[in-house]
Protein backbone atom coordinates (compact mmCIF):
# COMPACT_ATOMS: atom_id res chain seq x y z
CA UNK A 1 0.00 0.00 0.00
CA UNK A 2 1.42 3.33 -1.02
CA UNK A 3 -0.13 6.39 0.52
CA UNK A 4 2.51 8.81 -0.75
CA UNK A 5 2.75 10.38 -4.19
CA UNK A 6 6.13 11.71 -5.21
CA UNK A 7 5.72 14.93 -7.14
CA UNK A 8 8.14 15.62 -9.99
CA UNK A 9 8.07 18.51 -12.46
CA UNK A 10 8.17 18.56 -16.24
CA UNK A 11 8.17 21.04 -19.13
CA UNK A 12 4.38 20.96 -19.26
CA UNK A 13 3.70 20.58 -15.57
CA UNK A 14 5.63 22.62 -13.08
CA UNK A 15 4.76 25.08 -10.37
CA UNK A 16 7.37 27.62 -9.30
CA UNK A 17 7.94 28.13 -5.58
CA UNK A 18 8.49 31.52 -4.02
CA UNK A 19 10.47 33.68 -1.60
CA UNK A 20 8.81 35.20 1.46
CA UNK A 21 11.20 38.08 2.02
CA UNK A 22 11.80 39.57 5.47
CA UNK A 23 14.99 41.60 4.86
CA UNK A 24 17.34 42.06 1.88
CA UNK A 25 16.72 41.37 -1.80
CA UNK A 26 14.99 38.39 -3.41
CA UNK A 27 17.57 38.49 -6.22
CA UNK A 28 20.27 37.44 -3.70
CA UNK A 29 18.89 33.89 -3.96
CA UNK A 30 19.08 33.70 -7.79
CA UNK A 31 15.85 31.66 -7.81
CA UNK A 32 14.59 30.10 -11.04
CA UNK A 33 12.79 26.96 -12.19
CA UNK A 34 14.62 24.73 -14.66
CA UNK A 35 11.44 23.61 -16.46
CA UNK A 36 10.34 27.21 -17.00
CA UNK A 37 13.83 28.09 -18.28
CA UNK A 38 13.87 25.10 -20.66
CA UNK A 39 10.33 25.82 -21.83
CA UNK A 40 11.33 29.34 -22.90
CA UNK A 41 14.69 28.35 -24.40
CA UNK A 42 15.64 27.35 -27.93
CA UNK A 43 16.53 23.68 -28.43
CA UNK A 44 20.02 22.94 -27.12
CA UNK A 45 20.65 26.44 -25.81
CA UNK A 46 22.75 26.00 -22.66
CA UNK A 47 21.22 28.35 -20.09
CA UNK A 48 23.08 28.71 -16.80
CA UNK A 49 20.76 28.29 -13.81
CA UNK A 50 23.48 27.85 -11.19
CA UNK A 51 26.98 29.33 -11.01
CA UNK A 52 29.67 28.87 -8.37
CA UNK A 53 32.86 30.60 -9.53
CA UNK A 54 33.76 28.88 -12.82
CA UNK A 55 31.44 25.92 -12.25
CA UNK A 56 27.91 25.93 -13.64
CA UNK A 57 24.67 24.00 -13.82
CA UNK A 58 22.99 24.46 -17.18
CA UNK A 59 19.47 23.67 -18.27
CA UNK A 60 18.95 22.45 -21.82
CA UNK A 61 15.76 21.91 -23.76
CA UNK A 62 16.47 18.75 -25.77
CA UNK A 63 14.38 18.62 -28.94
CA UNK A 64 15.46 16.94 -32.18
CA UNK A 65 19.17 16.31 -32.76
CA UNK A 66 21.87 18.48 -31.23
CA UNK A 67 25.29 19.46 -32.50
CA UNK A 68 28.27 17.36 -31.46
CA UNK A 69 29.78 18.64 -28.22
CA UNK A 70 33.06 17.83 -26.52
CA UNK A 71 34.95 18.77 -23.39
CA UNK A 72 38.45 18.39 -21.90
CA UNK A 73 36.96 17.26 -18.56
CA UNK A 74 34.11 15.03 -17.41
CA UNK A 75 30.61 16.48 -17.59
CA UNK A 76 27.37 14.92 -16.33
CA UNK A 77 23.83 15.04 -17.64
CA UNK A 78 20.52 14.18 -15.95
CA UNK A 79 17.28 13.85 -17.87
CA UNK A 80 14.67 15.59 -15.73
CA UNK A 81 11.41 14.72 -17.48
CA UNK A 82 11.69 12.61 -20.62
CA UNK A 83 13.66 10.37 -22.92
CA UNK A 84 16.87 11.39 -24.63
CA UNK A 85 19.50 9.36 -26.47
CA UNK A 86 23.16 10.31 -26.20
CA UNK A 87 25.60 9.02 -28.83
CA UNK A 88 29.33 9.01 -28.11
CA UNK A 89 32.49 9.14 -30.23
CA UNK A 90 36.01 8.53 -28.98
CA UNK A 91 37.80 11.50 -30.51
CA UNK A 92 41.08 10.96 -32.34
CA UNK A 93 42.19 14.34 -31.00
CA UNK A 94 40.70 15.68 -27.80
CA UNK A 95 40.41 19.27 -26.57
CA UNK A 96 43.43 20.82 -24.84
CA UNK A 97 43.22 20.15 -21.10
CA UNK A 98 43.59 23.89 -20.36
CA UNK A 99 40.30 24.66 -22.12
CA UNK A 100 37.30 24.21 -19.84
CA UNK A 101 33.57 24.01 -20.52
CA UNK A 102 31.57 22.51 -23.36
CA UNK A 103 32.96 23.05 -26.88
CA UNK A 104 31.43 22.42 -30.28
CA UNK A 105 33.07 19.36 -31.87
CA UNK A 106 32.24 20.20 -35.50
CA UNK A 107 29.63 18.63 -37.76
CA UNK A 108 31.54 15.39 -38.37
CA UNK A 109 34.10 14.87 -35.61
CA UNK A 110 36.93 12.40 -36.25
CA UNK A 111 36.51 9.49 -33.91
CA UNK A 112 35.25 5.98 -33.33
CA UNK A 113 31.65 5.27 -32.30
CA UNK A 114 31.69 4.18 -28.64
CA UNK A 115 27.99 3.47 -28.30
CA UNK A 116 25.02 5.26 -26.79
CA UNK A 117 22.89 5.61 -23.69
CA UNK A 118 19.13 6.17 -23.46
CA UNK A 119 18.10 8.30 -20.48
CA UNK A 120 14.59 8.60 -19.08
CA UNK A 121 13.35 10.77 -16.21
CA UNK A 122 15.86 10.76 -13.37
CA UNK A 123 18.61 9.00 -15.31
CA UNK A 124 22.15 10.35 -15.16
CA UNK A 125 25.07 9.71 -17.52
CA UNK A 126 28.71 10.64 -17.50
CA UNK A 127 29.91 12.56 -20.56
CA UNK A 128 33.52 11.40 -20.31
CA UNK A 129 36.44 13.75 -20.99
CA UNK A 130 37.83 13.40 -24.50
CA UNK A 131 34.67 12.08 -26.12
CA UNK A 132 32.23 13.83 -28.41
CA UNK A 133 28.55 13.47 -27.61
CA UNK A 134 25.28 14.32 -29.30
CA UNK A 135 21.73 14.38 -27.92
CA UNK A 136 18.65 13.21 -29.73
CA UNK A 137 15.14 13.60 -28.41
CA UNK A 138 11.80 12.87 -30.09
CA UNK A 139 9.82 15.02 -27.65
CA UNK A 140 10.97 18.15 -25.82
CA UNK A 141 12.88 17.09 -22.69
CA UNK A 142 14.62 19.02 -19.92
CA UNK A 143 18.28 18.22 -19.31
CA UNK A 144 20.50 19.27 -16.45
CA UNK A 145 24.21 19.60 -17.22
CA UNK A 146 27.04 19.80 -14.68
CA UNK A 147 30.03 21.49 -16.27
CA UNK A 148 32.30 24.56 -16.27
CA UNK A 149 31.46 27.95 -17.81
CA UNK A 150 32.30 27.70 -21.51
CA UNK A 151 31.84 29.50 -24.82
CA UNK A 152 28.32 28.09 -25.27
CA UNK A 153 27.07 28.99 -21.77
CA UNK A 154 24.27 31.58 -21.75
CA UNK A 155 23.55 33.88 -18.82
CA UNK A 156 20.15 35.57 -18.65
CA UNK A 157 19.51 35.90 -14.91
CA UNK A 158 17.33 38.96 -15.32
CA UNK A 159 14.88 36.97 -17.43
CA UNK A 160 14.75 33.78 -15.39
CA UNK A 161 15.05 34.76 -11.71
CA UNK A 162 12.65 36.00 -9.05
CA UNK A 163 13.23 39.65 -8.14
CA UNK B 1 31.56 1.60 5.25
CA UNK B 2 34.08 2.77 7.80
CA UNK B 3 33.74 1.56 11.30
CA UNK B 4 33.05 4.19 13.90
CA UNK B 5 35.67 2.52 16.03
CA UNK B 6 38.35 3.02 13.42
CA UNK B 7 40.50 5.98 14.47
CA UNK B 8 38.23 6.25 17.46
CA UNK B 9 41.09 7.85 19.43
CA UNK B 10 39.33 6.97 22.67
CA UNK B 11 42.41 8.10 24.63
CA UNK B 12 41.46 11.68 23.67
CA UNK B 13 38.01 11.40 25.28
CA UNK B 14 37.54 12.79 28.79
CA UNK B 15 34.65 11.35 30.81
CA UNK B 16 33.83 13.45 33.88
CA UNK B 17 30.82 11.62 35.25
CA UNK B 18 28.69 8.50 35.02
CA UNK B 19 25.28 9.14 36.45
CA UNK B 20 24.11 6.22 38.59
CA UNK B 21 20.44 7.06 38.10
CA UNK B 22 20.27 7.73 34.33
CA UNK B 23 23.19 5.51 33.34
CA UNK B 24 24.67 8.12 30.99
CA UNK B 25 28.25 9.39 31.00
CA UNK B 26 29.15 13.08 31.02
CA UNK B 27 31.93 14.30 28.75
CA UNK B 28 34.44 17.13 29.02
CA UNK B 29 35.76 18.89 25.93
CA UNK B 30 38.13 21.70 26.90
CA UNK B 31 36.00 24.03 29.00
CA UNK B 32 32.72 22.58 27.75
CA UNK B 33 30.81 19.92 29.69
CA UNK B 34 28.24 17.70 27.97
CA UNK B 35 25.69 15.72 29.94
CA UNK B 36 22.28 14.21 29.25
CA UNK B 37 19.27 13.09 31.25
CA UNK B 38 15.95 11.53 30.29
CA UNK B 39 14.90 14.46 28.06
CA UNK B 40 17.75 16.91 27.57
CA UNK B 41 21.32 17.35 26.49
CA UNK B 42 23.00 19.99 28.64
CA UNK B 43 26.05 21.98 27.55
CA UNK B 44 27.88 24.01 30.18
CA UNK B 45 30.61 26.64 29.85
CA UNK B 46 32.01 29.60 31.76
CA UNK B 47 31.85 33.25 30.67
CA UNK B 48 32.45 36.43 32.66
CA UNK B 49 33.49 34.21 35.58
CA UNK B 50 30.06 32.57 35.78
CA UNK B 51 28.69 29.23 34.72
CA UNK B 52 26.34 29.36 31.74
CA UNK B 53 24.39 26.47 30.31
CA UNK B 54 22.12 25.51 27.44
CA UNK B 55 19.60 22.69 27.15
CA UNK B 56 18.48 21.00 23.94
CA UNK B 57 15.86 18.31 23.56
CA UNK B 58 18.08 15.23 23.41
CA UNK B 59 16.55 13.88 20.18
CA UNK B 60 17.36 17.17 18.39
CA UNK B 61 20.83 17.21 19.91
CA UNK B 62 21.61 13.64 18.80
CA UNK B 63 20.32 14.28 15.26
CA UNK B 64 22.55 17.35 15.04
CA UNK B 65 25.72 15.78 16.43
CA UNK B 66 25.11 12.73 14.19
CA UNK B 67 25.28 14.98 11.08
CA UNK B 68 28.37 16.81 12.35
CA UNK B 69 30.18 13.48 12.90
CA UNK B 70 29.04 11.86 9.65
CA UNK B 71 29.98 14.94 7.64
CA UNK B 72 33.39 15.36 9.32
CA UNK B 73 32.26 18.85 10.48
CA UNK B 74 31.13 19.71 6.90
CA UNK B 75 31.66 23.18 5.41
CA UNK B 76 31.64 26.25 7.64
CA UNK B 77 29.23 26.57 10.56
CA UNK B 78 27.12 23.65 11.78
CA UNK B 79 24.70 25.25 14.26
CA UNK B 80 22.97 22.63 16.41
CA UNK B 81 20.44 25.34 17.26
CA UNK B 82 20.45 29.13 17.87
CA UNK B 83 23.16 28.81 20.57
CA UNK B 84 25.64 25.98 20.13
CA UNK B 85 27.53 24.59 17.16
CA UNK B 86 30.85 24.01 15.42
CA UNK B 87 32.91 25.84 12.80
CA UNK B 88 35.16 23.74 10.59
CA UNK B 89 38.69 25.04 9.95
CA UNK B 90 39.65 21.82 8.09
CA UNK B 91 42.24 20.47 10.54
CA UNK B 92 40.84 22.10 13.64
CA UNK B 93 37.30 22.84 14.72
CA UNK B 94 35.78 25.60 16.87
CA UNK B 95 33.05 24.62 19.32
CA UNK B 96 31.00 27.65 20.31
CA UNK B 97 28.11 28.60 22.59
CA UNK B 98 26.31 31.86 21.84
CA UNK B 99 29.06 33.27 19.62
CA UNK B 100 26.74 33.46 16.59
CA UNK B 101 23.69 34.53 18.57
CA UNK B 102 23.27 38.32 18.38
CA UNK B 103 21.98 38.73 21.95
CA UNK B 104 24.34 36.31 23.76
CA UNK B 105 27.40 37.56 21.92
CA UNK B 106 26.51 41.24 22.61
CA UNK B 107 26.11 40.34 26.29
CA UNK B 108 29.56 38.74 26.30
CA UNK B 109 28.27 35.47 27.74
CA UNK B 110 29.34 33.42 24.73
CA UNK B 111 32.32 31.09 24.63
CA UNK B 112 34.35 29.55 21.81
CA UNK B 113 37.25 27.09 21.97
CA UNK B 114 39.34 25.57 19.21
CA UNK B 115 40.13 21.82 19.11
CA UNK B 116 42.27 19.64 16.93
CA UNK B 117 39.82 17.71 14.75
CA UNK B 118 40.70 14.21 16.12
CA UNK B 119 40.00 15.35 19.70
CA UNK B 120 36.55 16.85 19.08
CA UNK B 121 35.64 14.03 16.67
CA UNK B 122 36.55 11.37 19.23
CA UNK B 123 34.52 13.15 21.91
CA UNK B 124 31.46 13.57 19.68
CA UNK B 125 31.63 9.90 18.63
CA UNK B 126 31.87 8.87 22.29
CA UNK B 127 28.78 10.96 23.07
CA UNK B 128 26.86 9.24 20.25
CA UNK B 129 28.01 5.82 21.43
CA UNK B 130 26.90 6.46 24.98
CA UNK B 131 23.74 8.52 24.48
CA UNK B 132 22.05 6.80 21.51
CA UNK B 133 19.84 4.03 22.92
CA UNK B 134 18.75 0.81 21.29
CA UNK B 135 15.94 1.50 18.84
CA UNK B 136 16.78 5.17 18.21
CA UNK B 137 18.32 6.07 14.84
CA UNK B 138 19.48 9.71 14.82
CA UNK B 139 19.85 9.56 11.01
CA UNK B 140 16.18 8.66 10.45
CA UNK B 141 13.03 10.78 10.31
CA UNK B 142 10.95 10.70 13.54
CA UNK B 143 8.22 8.51 12.00
CA UNK B 144 10.84 5.89 11.09
CA UNK B 145 12.50 5.36 14.42
CA UNK B 146 12.03 4.88 18.14
CA UNK B 147 12.50 7.25 21.04
CA UNK B 148 15.66 9.05 22.14
CA UNK B 149 14.22 9.67 25.60
CA UNK B 150 14.54 7.94 28.94
CA UNK B 151 17.34 6.30 30.87
CA UNK B 152 20.22 4.43 29.26
CA UNK B 153 18.96 1.41 27.41
CA UNK B 154 21.49 -0.37 25.20
CA UNK B 155 23.04 1.26 22.15
CA UNK B 156 22.61 1.47 18.36
CA UNK B 157 26.08 1.23 16.89
CA UNK B 158 24.82 0.24 13.43
CA UNK B 159 22.72 3.37 13.13
CA UNK B 160 25.55 5.75 13.98
CA UNK B 161 28.08 3.89 11.84
CA UNK B 162 27.16 5.63 8.57
CA UNK B 163 29.11 8.32 6.75
CA UNK B 164 28.93 10.57 3.70
CA UNK B 165 29.57 8.47 0.64
CA UNK B 166 32.68 9.57 -1.18
CA UNK B 167 32.63 9.21 -4.92
CA UNK B 168 35.58 9.74 -7.26
CA UNK B 169 33.64 10.33 -10.52
CA UNK B 170 30.18 8.70 -10.40
CA UNK B 171 28.58 5.80 -8.48
CA UNK B 172 28.54 2.51 -10.36
CA UNK B 173 31.74 3.17 -12.34
CA UNK B 174 34.52 0.62 -12.06
CA UNK B 175 36.33 1.10 -8.76
CA UNK B 176 33.94 3.83 -7.62
CA UNK B 177 31.21 3.96 -4.95
CA UNK B 178 28.45 1.36 -5.36
CA UNK B 179 24.82 1.76 -6.46
CA UNK B 180 22.13 1.02 -3.89
CA UNK B 181 20.38 -2.04 -5.36
CA UNK B 182 20.84 -3.84 -2.04
CA UNK B 183 18.95 -1.18 -0.05
CA UNK B 184 15.12 -1.17 0.05
CA UNK B 185 13.05 1.64 -1.45
CA UNK B 186 11.95 4.08 1.26
CA UNK B 187 8.23 3.94 2.19
CA UNK B 188 7.70 7.47 0.75
CA UNK B 189 9.20 6.55 -2.63
CA UNK B 190 7.35 3.38 -3.62
CA UNK B 191 6.02 5.20 -6.70
CA UNK B 192 9.49 6.24 -7.96
CA UNK B 193 10.35 4.24 -11.13
CA UNK B 194 13.18 1.78 -10.57
CA UNK B 195 14.22 1.25 -14.20
CA UNK B 196 17.86 1.71 -15.17
CA UNK B 197 18.99 3.52 -18.33
CA UNK B 198 19.99 1.58 -21.43
CA UNK B 199 23.76 1.65 -21.92
CA UNK B 200 25.09 0.22 -25.17
CA UNK B 201 28.86 0.10 -25.62
CA UNK B 202 30.49 -0.75 -28.94
CA UNK B 203 33.06 -3.52 -28.85
CA UNK B 204 36.30 -2.25 -27.34
CA UNK B 205 34.57 0.47 -25.31
CA UNK B 206 32.94 -1.74 -22.67
CA UNK B 207 32.86 0.05 -19.34
CA UNK B 208 33.70 3.47 -20.77
CA UNK B 209 30.10 4.64 -20.99
CA UNK B 210 28.03 4.66 -17.85
CA UNK B 211 24.62 5.79 -16.66
CA UNK B 212 22.36 5.09 -13.70
CA UNK B 213 18.96 6.08 -12.34
CA UNK B 214 19.80 8.77 -9.80
CA UNK B 215 16.15 9.11 -8.64
CA UNK B 216 16.09 5.36 -7.95
CA UNK B 217 19.43 5.66 -6.15
CA UNK B 218 18.05 8.45 -3.98
CA UNK B 219 14.76 6.60 -3.34
CA UNK B 220 16.85 3.93 -1.59
CA UNK B 221 18.74 6.28 0.70
CA UNK B 222 18.40 4.93 4.23
CA UNK B 223 19.19 8.27 5.87
CA UNK B 224 17.75 11.79 5.84
CA UNK B 225 19.60 15.10 5.37
CA UNK B 226 22.92 13.56 4.33
CA UNK B 227 24.41 15.03 1.12
CA UNK B 228 26.36 12.28 -0.69
CA UNK B 229 28.44 12.80 -3.82
CA UNK B 230 27.08 11.42 -7.13
CA UNK B 231 29.14 13.31 -9.70
CA UNK B 232 32.48 15.08 -9.68
CA UNK B 233 33.44 17.74 -12.24
CA UNK B 234 36.78 18.88 -10.79
CA UNK B 235 35.76 20.72 -7.53
CA UNK B 236 32.08 20.84 -8.52
CA UNK B 237 30.21 18.21 -6.49
CA UNK B 238 26.61 17.09 -6.94
CA UNK B 239 25.52 15.87 -3.47
CA UNK B 240 21.89 14.73 -3.58
CA UNK B 241 20.08 13.68 -0.44
CA UNK B 242 16.61 12.69 0.75
CA UNK B 243 14.92 15.02 3.19
CA UNK B 244 12.17 14.44 5.73
CA UNK B 245 11.11 16.38 8.85
CA UNK B 246 13.62 19.13 9.79
CA UNK B 247 17.27 19.55 8.83
CA UNK B 248 18.75 18.76 12.25
CA UNK B 249 21.27 21.59 12.03
CA UNK B 250 21.21 25.20 10.83
CA UNK B 251 23.94 25.37 8.24
CA UNK B 252 25.99 28.51 7.77
CA UNK B 253 28.33 27.79 4.89
CA UNK B 254 31.76 29.39 4.43
CA UNK B 255 31.04 29.54 0.68
CA UNK B 256 28.05 29.77 -1.66
CA UNK B 257 26.08 26.56 -2.22
CA UNK B 258 23.03 25.83 -4.38
CA UNK B 259 19.87 23.74 -3.97
CA UNK B 260 17.84 22.16 -6.75
CA UNK B 261 14.56 20.56 -5.71
CA UNK B 262 14.16 17.27 -7.62
CA UNK B 263 10.82 16.28 -6.06
CA UNK B 264 8.13 17.44 -3.66
CA UNK B 265 8.65 20.51 -1.51
CA UNK B 266 11.00 22.03 1.07
CA UNK B 267 10.66 25.28 3.00
CA UNK B 268 13.94 26.93 3.99
CA UNK B 269 14.26 29.30 6.91
CA UNK B 270 17.05 31.74 6.06
CA UNK B 271 18.71 33.92 8.68
CA UNK B 272 21.83 36.02 9.13
CA UNK B 273 24.93 33.84 9.56
CA UNK B 274 26.49 35.94 12.30
CA UNK B 275 23.59 36.93 14.55
CA UNK B 276 20.72 34.64 13.50
CA UNK B 277 18.18 37.35 12.62
CA UNK B 278 15.55 36.15 10.09
CA UNK B 279 16.00 37.13 6.43
CA UNK B 280 13.62 35.04 4.32
CA UNK B 281 11.60 31.87 3.92
CA UNK B 282 12.07 30.11 0.60
CA UNK B 283 9.56 27.58 -0.69
CA UNK B 284 11.05 25.24 -3.30
CA UNK B 285 9.03 23.00 -5.62
CA UNK B 286 10.16 20.49 -8.27
CA UNK B 287 12.60 22.11 -10.70
CA UNK B 288 13.29 25.14 -8.51
CA UNK B 289 16.94 26.06 -8.11
CA UNK B 290 18.36 28.75 -5.83
CA UNK B 291 21.57 29.90 -4.22
CA UNK B 292 22.34 29.98 -0.53
CA UNK B 293 24.58 33.07 -0.24
CA UNK B 294 27.78 32.88 1.82
CA UNK B 295 26.48 35.23 4.55
CA UNK B 296 23.36 33.33 5.62
CA UNK B 297 22.44 30.21 7.58
CA UNK B 298 19.60 27.93 6.55
CA UNK B 299 17.39 25.16 7.91
CA UNK B 300 14.97 23.12 5.79
CA UNK B 301 11.53 21.60 6.51
CA UNK B 302 10.17 18.71 4.43
CA UNK B 303 6.84 17.04 5.27
CA UNK B 304 7.08 14.30 2.65
CA UNK B 305 10.46 12.73 2.10
CA UNK B 306 11.79 14.69 -0.87
CA UNK B 307 14.67 14.50 -3.32
CA UNK B 308 17.08 17.44 -3.11
CA UNK B 309 20.26 18.17 -5.05
CA UNK B 310 22.84 20.02 -2.95
CA UNK B 311 25.57 21.50 -5.13
CA UNK B 312 28.93 22.34 -3.55
CA UNK B 313 32.16 23.91 -4.78
CA UNK B 314 34.92 22.18 -2.79
CA UNK B 315 37.75 24.54 -3.84
CA UNK B 316 39.86 24.87 -0.65
CA UNK B 317 40.66 28.62 -0.73
CA UNK B 318 37.05 29.83 -0.99
CA UNK B 319 36.42 30.44 2.76
CA UNK B 320 39.24 33.01 3.00
CA UNK B 321 38.04 34.76 -0.15
CA UNK B 322 34.50 35.14 1.20
CA UNK B 323 35.74 36.05 4.69
CA UNK B 324 38.05 38.78 3.34
CA UNK B 325 35.40 40.23 1.03
CA UNK B 326 37.43 39.36 -2.08
CA UNK B 327 34.34 37.45 -3.20
CA UNK B 328 30.85 38.90 -2.65
CA UNK B 329 28.46 36.69 -0.63
CA UNK B 330 25.97 36.60 -3.52
CA UNK B 331 26.92 34.52 -6.56
CA UNK B 332 25.24 36.69 -9.20
CA UNK B 333 24.52 40.39 -9.49
CA UNK B 334 21.70 41.17 -11.90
Amino acid sequence: MNTYTTKFGSLDNYEKGNIQLIQGKASNYVFSNIFEVAKNAKPYDKTIVGINQKFVIETIRAEGTSSWFTCSHDEFVISMDGEVRVDFLKLNESVDIQIEGTQLAGSEPNGQPMGYVVLKEGHQAILPAGTAYRFDSQKPTTLLLQTIHGPLSLEKWDEICLK
Amino acid sequence: MNSLNKNFASELVEVFDENALTGYKGFKLGNFLFSRDEYFAKITWTAKGQEHSHLMSVDAFLRAIMRDVAWGFFYGWVNFDHVIGTQNHYGSVDMYAGTFNGVLSAAGVDYVENFETPKIMATFKAILHDWVNEGFDPFAAPEETGSAFGRKNGSNVDAIDRYRISTKRMPGLNGDSPLRDDLPVNRHFHDVPQDEPLVHCERGFEGELSAFNVFKYMSRSDVTWNPSVTSVCKESLFCPTTEEYILPIIHGNDRVEWFLQFSDEITWDISDKNDGSPLARIIMKPGDICAMPANIRHQGYSTKRSLLLVWENATPDLPEKYASGELPPYPVNF
